[in-house]
């Protein structure tokens, strides 16, 4: 065997004893083994992929996906693709238009034409459907008659914006998301001021999930230290208080905030008996951003205390005996040689709130009030209210990026070895 | 093999689908609450006690969402929404619901043919209207010893009535209100609200409370939040303000002015698997008899002409109903309806200069 | 190397309980003396770790005193005592070098660079690991971890240094090659150790004194030699090394020596080290390599017929073990010398030996 080892070092090839490489006897015998391993994950991995994978890249498709004016007005935008989007163009363009109207009309698409059209020029909606209904009817000139039926047509801005969204795919939800729109010459220019909005909530979602992992960090790790310390009959019944949370649904806690916190809740009315503040001077703590960070510091501060918990868990208390009896003194020893040791812990808990903060929907949307509401309300908005889904895919696209771009900072700098979760 | 294996993968998720959809079960989703309650007791119970199919009640928080979800993905359980007119005449438009003939309606206890029965516009090509509804304005009349709110501008006067205010979280509505409150008169409403001086004007009335402003978003939370005393006055429901007067005594006083109408249609999405059940079910709870019936439930005007002399008294507090109702004469003076064509037009960007602007 | 008048460590009528019930540690007096190696052996709960504790500070006495070069130690903080310490499983800080483990204790002492820097290199050359200082814990074997931690205790120069069975996850052949090393920096450095363990070998080979522990009170504390050759009592005896006990009741006693019955199967004449009365009941302490099988008549007083039971071949010795006087696990050494007894398993056998050797102690009758 030695000299087979020795044959390996110096670059030759080792046999096996029937003759054939050893590597690839191993490999053989490996493989089935391998299959075997393959296919126990393999019912995991296809459920991941279909609920999780899939559906991910779905979303970020549907985001730069814009077959609606492309499939529905095709004879429009086949001419307008060679249109120098100058002049109004000419008859020839008319003509189609009506055509693709009536033709919209009468398999029903007008309306998702219109709303296509409408969320990247405001109030052209009715335009479009008011023209449809005429269109049938409409004679040669068409440029005259389509005019006539609304002058927005004689427009060179309805018909720049007609042609870039007759491409079958748009970065322009992209562009909305970050609060920028193309001018009426295709250059990207930022959104008017008064609409200006999605950039200023990326700021705040990162804003209030950071206040809240820090928050979480902050209560967090004394109470980590406690359970990981305490002899074992008190720190179960203090195990039972961090989990009490996860026992209970999101709504009940969010309400009960709301029970405590509102302005003549628990805790201003006990401010006003204790004298602290006048019955006028009833301090607003939720419906605002302040509400947000509490019921999200208080419903994510498990994630945050278990990865600490089962990373002090592991650190044996002779650690700190150790650094007593070499001299240094409790503060010191606790700093030096206890903190840095936890160090994944509070990268993993930190990492797992901050994540879980960046996407959270239902309790901003319960206490965050006007001031406390997160992108995840915007794209809830999107999804739900203005059924502009692609808008929302955009804004969940660079959500997601960020938390990639975020994960991956992570890993560099801590490393991801170095996390803990459980 | 491999083929049977699809096959029969197919077919169980075919079995899957099916049995979501309970064959003859109809599925009819409406908005919850005391809403949905004057339903079940006006339309569903009747229904089931003539030998109607069973019906399958669910709530969901309006929008068209869901509905566009099932329709795109082929797999439509709901076979009748409640909705606002708004969305009836856009799902339409995107053909995401299905039309209705209108000849099904059956004509008025009077005998007037149902299309001069139902009051103007409340028949569009894929919805039939049963209630009007109406975004007021309630407080609570203990916290007002003396002078007592009595107009639009009353609300938006904080030197007269200082206090917190309940707004709903989003444009409509109470972009109008607040042009009202500055004095427009309803008919220029949504004229002005066409001009950018007029949505800037209408957001400089709002400027002026909106420090003092608590926003709710479900229906429920307006009638709470006065009862907790989170705020003085506060936006609504008028049904759900009415409810708590009825039921739970609240010392509730609804303004009526500058308040804005709107109406509540049924509606079937394209491809619901129950389509004739559903068809039937809408002529049936839309006659003279249901649509009275339901305003002895909640204060939810009927849309049918020949129903208004048959609204009585709630069916189980004794309140005489009339006087409650968005449409009787004398809350109907200022009112204002929601033009649905302009916010059809409108909503995406206003919204989104409504969000700007309550994120400052 | 030590001047017994004048200890380095005193335990003066020290009580641990940590309950409140129990005593975990009886009132103990222990004078420990500067240079001693001195080895706390016991079972597990015998309080000897208690002890260490006290001593370095990390659990107070609830009674009594502890005493370093004269000075009460109960109310200083550990951190201010002086004394360096290895750890069971070393206790290696895993954040740092062993370079940064080893300069640890000397920069809270706010030792200059340079100085940290030499002295560290002297302790890793004392161990032999010049070369690692730029490694992690994690990258070292046991053995190695268990250099460093020894020279982590050492490095600031402690008089005293505590060992808390450091050697207990070390393999066999490495822990009696760490024995003899510790041992040795022990000599050149002369510092004094105290060592728990609870492996009695090695309590014999380090120590100038071993104090056995059982049930919160030291047993027995004496040099190693004496330790085993002649112990005080029943439990020193089966604790340490191997041990065969005659049960039996004393019949006679004369001189320093008394005469036992065991239970019918004759009487054996011993040494009367701790044994009761007359009438009492006494075990009779024998270790098995002071046995001889087949002795020449008239040289024993002792001598009594077995059968030859087993017989293990252990290559410097034969293991016998012999029915006799009603115990079938007696044991009898028999070195491999050129002419030793050849013995059948099943044949009758003569076992002999003297009063010296057999030593009547007290009755204990195991944990």
């Amino acid at each position: 065997m030695s000299e087979q080892v020795m044959a390996a070092a110096g670059g030759g090839a080792v046999l096996a004893a029937d003759g054939t490489p050893l590597k690839e006897r191993l490999q053989k015998t490996l493989r089935r083994r391998k299959l075997v391993a393959a296919g126990l994950v393999l019912p995991l991995g296809a459920f991941v992929f279909i609920t999780f994978m899939f559906p991910i890249v779905l979303m970020l498709f549907r985001s730069i996906d814009n077959p609606v004016i492309n499939e529905n007005m095709p004879l429009t935008a086949a001419i307008l693709e060679h249109w120098d989007g100058q002049d109004i163009p000419g008859e020839e363009v008319f003509a189609a238009l009506a055509a693709d109207l009536a033709q919209a009309r009468e398999t029903k698409e007008i309306g998702r034409v219109a709303t296509r059209m409408n969320f990247e020029y405001s109030g052209v909606r009715s335009v479009f459907t008011s023209t449809a209904r005429k269109a049938k009817n409409m004679k040669a000139p068409f440029k005259d008659a389509l005019i006539k039926a609304d002058e927005k047509w004689g427009e060179r801005e309805m018909w720049v914006t007609l042609q870039r969204m007759s491409k079958p795919y748009t970065s322009s939800q992209y562009l909305a998301a970050l609060d920028m729109r193309y001018d009426i010459d295709n250059n990207i220019v930022m959104q008017d001021e008064d609409r200006q909005i999605y950039v200023m909530i990326f700021g705040r979602t990162l804003w209030i999930s950071f206040l809240v992992s820090a928050l979480c960090l902050l209560l967090g790790y004394p109470v980590a230290y406690l359970l990981a310390t305490l002899p074992l009959k008190y720190s179960n019944l203090l195990m039972i208080m961090v989990l009490l949370p996860f026992w209970t649904s999101l709504l009940v806690r969010t309400t009960s905030w709301i029970v405590l916190l509102q302005t003549n809740g628990v805790l201003n009315d006990i401010f006003v008996w204790l004298h602290l503040i006048d019955d006028e001077g009833r301090i607003q703590m939720i419906y605002n951003q302040m509400g947000t960070v509490i019921a999200m510091t208080h419903i994510l501060l498990p994630f945050m205390v278990l990865p600490l918990y089962s990373v002090m868990k592991t650190i044996p208390p002779s650690y700190m005996r150790a650094a007593l009896s070499l001299g240094a003194n409790p503060v010191t020893a606790y700093v030096r040689v206890y903190a840095p040791q936890t160090v994944p812990g509070i990268g993993a808990g930190s990492l797992l709130v901050f994540i879980l903060s960046i996407g959270y929907y239902i309790t901003p949307a319960l206490v965050g009030g006007r001031t406390g509401q997160m992108i995840s309300n915007f794209i809830a908005f999107h999804m739900q209210k203005s059924l502009n889904w692609g808008l929302a895919a955009a804004l969940g696209g660079i959500l997601l990026v960020g938390v990639l771009i975020l994960y991956w900072a992570y890993s560099k700098i801590v490393g991801v070895d170095n996390m803990k979760l459980g | 093999m491999k083929k049977t294996l699809l096959m029969s993968t197919i077919a169980a998720a075919g079995i899957l689908a099916a049995s979501a959809a309970f064959a003859g079960n109809l599925t009819v989703v409406s908005w919850g609450g005391g809403y949905t309650k004057s339903q079940v007791e006006a339309y569903h119970k009747p229904w089931e006690a003539m030998g109607g199919s069973k019906i399958n009640s669910e709530d969901y928080n309006g929008g068209l969402a869901e509905v566009k979800a099932q329709v795109e993905s082929g797999k439509v359980v709901w076979d009748l929404v409640d909705v606002e007119l708004s969305d009836a005449v856009r799902g339409c438009d995107e053909g995401l619901l299905e039309t209705i003939d209108k000849s099904i309606l059956p004509a008025g206890d009077d005998g007037t043919p149902a299309t001069s029965d139902f009051l103007p516009g409340t028949l569009t090509d894929c919805g039939v209207a049963s209630i009007v509804w109406t975004t007021i304005y309630a407080y609570d009349t203990t916290k007002f010893p003396g002078a007592k709110p009595t107009t639009m501008a009353d609300f938006y006067d904080l030197n007269k009535f200082p206090g917190k205010r309940g707004l709903r979280k989003g444009a409509k509505s109470n972009l109008e209100m607040a042009l009202m409150a500055d004095g427009v008169a309803p008919g220029d409403v949504y004229k002005l609200l066409g001009t950018d001086a007029g949505v800037d004007r209408a957001f400089a009335k709002l400027d002026t409370i909106k420090g003092s402003t608590v926003w709710w978003e479900a229906g429920a939370q307006p009638p709470q939040m006065l009862a907790d005393g989170e705020v003085l006055m506060t936006t609504a429901y008028n049904g759900r303000i009415f409810g708590a007067v009825a039921t739970e005594k609240k010392p509730f006083e609804i303004v009526w002015d500058g308040q804005v109408w709107d109406l509540d249609l049924w509606v079937i999405p394209k491809g619901a698997p129950n389509k004739a059940d559903a068809l039937k079910f809408v002529a049936f709870s839309t006659d003279t008899k249901r649509n009275a019936a339901q305003a002895s439930w909640i204060s939810y005007g009927p849309v049918r002409k020949s129903a208004a002399p048959l609204v009585g008294k709630h069916a189980t507090e004794g309140i005489d109903m009339k006087p409650h109702m968005p449409t009787a004469p004398g809350n109907f003076k200022n009112a204002l309806q929601n033009d649905f064509a302009f916010w059809a037009d409108h909503a995406d960007e206003l919204n989104e200069k409504f969000s700007a602007w309550l994120a400052k | 190397m030590s001047d017994p008048s004048d200890p380095l460590v005193r335990f003066i009528e020290v009580q641990k309980s940590y309950d409140g019930e129990i005593l975990v540690v009886k009132n103990l007096n222990l004078d420990i003396a500067k240079g001693e190696f001195l080895t706390m052996l016991g079972p597990s709960g015998s309080g000897k770790t208690t002890c260490l504790m006290m001593l370095a500070g990390f659990e107070p006495a609830t009674h009594g005193e502890i005493t370093l070069e004269g000075n009460p130690i109960n109310n200083v903080a550990p951190h201010k005592r002086g004394i360096g310490m290895v750890f069971q499983n070393y206790a290696l800080f895993p954040h740092m070098t062993v370079f940064e483990n080893l300069a640890f204790p000397l920069e809270v002492r706010k030792m200059g660079k340079s100085d940290i820097e030499t002295k560290v290199k002297q302790a890793l050359d004392m161990v032999q690991l010049g070369d690692f200082g730029h490694r992690r814990p994690m990258q070292l074997s046991g053995g190695q971890q268990q250099r460093v931690a020894v020279a982590r205790a050492l490095v600031f120069d402690p008089q005293l240094v505590l060992m808390d069975e450091p050697l207990g996850a070390l393999d066999k052949q490495l822990r009696e090659q760490m024995q003899y090393e510790i041992k040795h920096i022990h000599e050149s450095l002369g510092v004094t150790v105290v060592y728990v363990t609870h492996d009695q070998s090695e309590a014999l080979t380090m120590s100038n004194r071993v104090a056995v522990f059982n049930d919160g009170v030291i047993q027995q504390l004496a040099p190693p030699d004496v330790l085993y050759e002649k112990p005080d009592n029943a439990f020193c005896a089966q604790f340490i090394g191997e041990n065969n006990k005659l049960m039996g009741t004393v019949k006679e006693k004369s001189g320093g020596n008394c005469v036992v019955d065991i239970s019918g199967s004759g009487v054996v004449h011993a040494l009367d080290v701790n044994a009761g009365d007359v009438g009492a009941g006494t075990s009779l302490s024998l270790r098995p390599e002071r046995v001889e099988i087949d002795p020449p008549e008239g040289k024993f007083p002792n001598v009594f017929e077995g059968k030859v039971e087993e017989l293990i071949y252990l290559g410097d010795h034969i293991r016998t073990r012999v029915n006799v006087c009603g115990h079938d696990d007696f044991i009898v050494k028999v070195p491999n010398i050129s002419d030793h007894a050849s013995l059948i398993e099943g044949n009758p056998v003569k076992v002999g030996w003297t009063i010296d050797d057999c030593r009547a102690l007290d009755v204990y009758e195991g944990p």
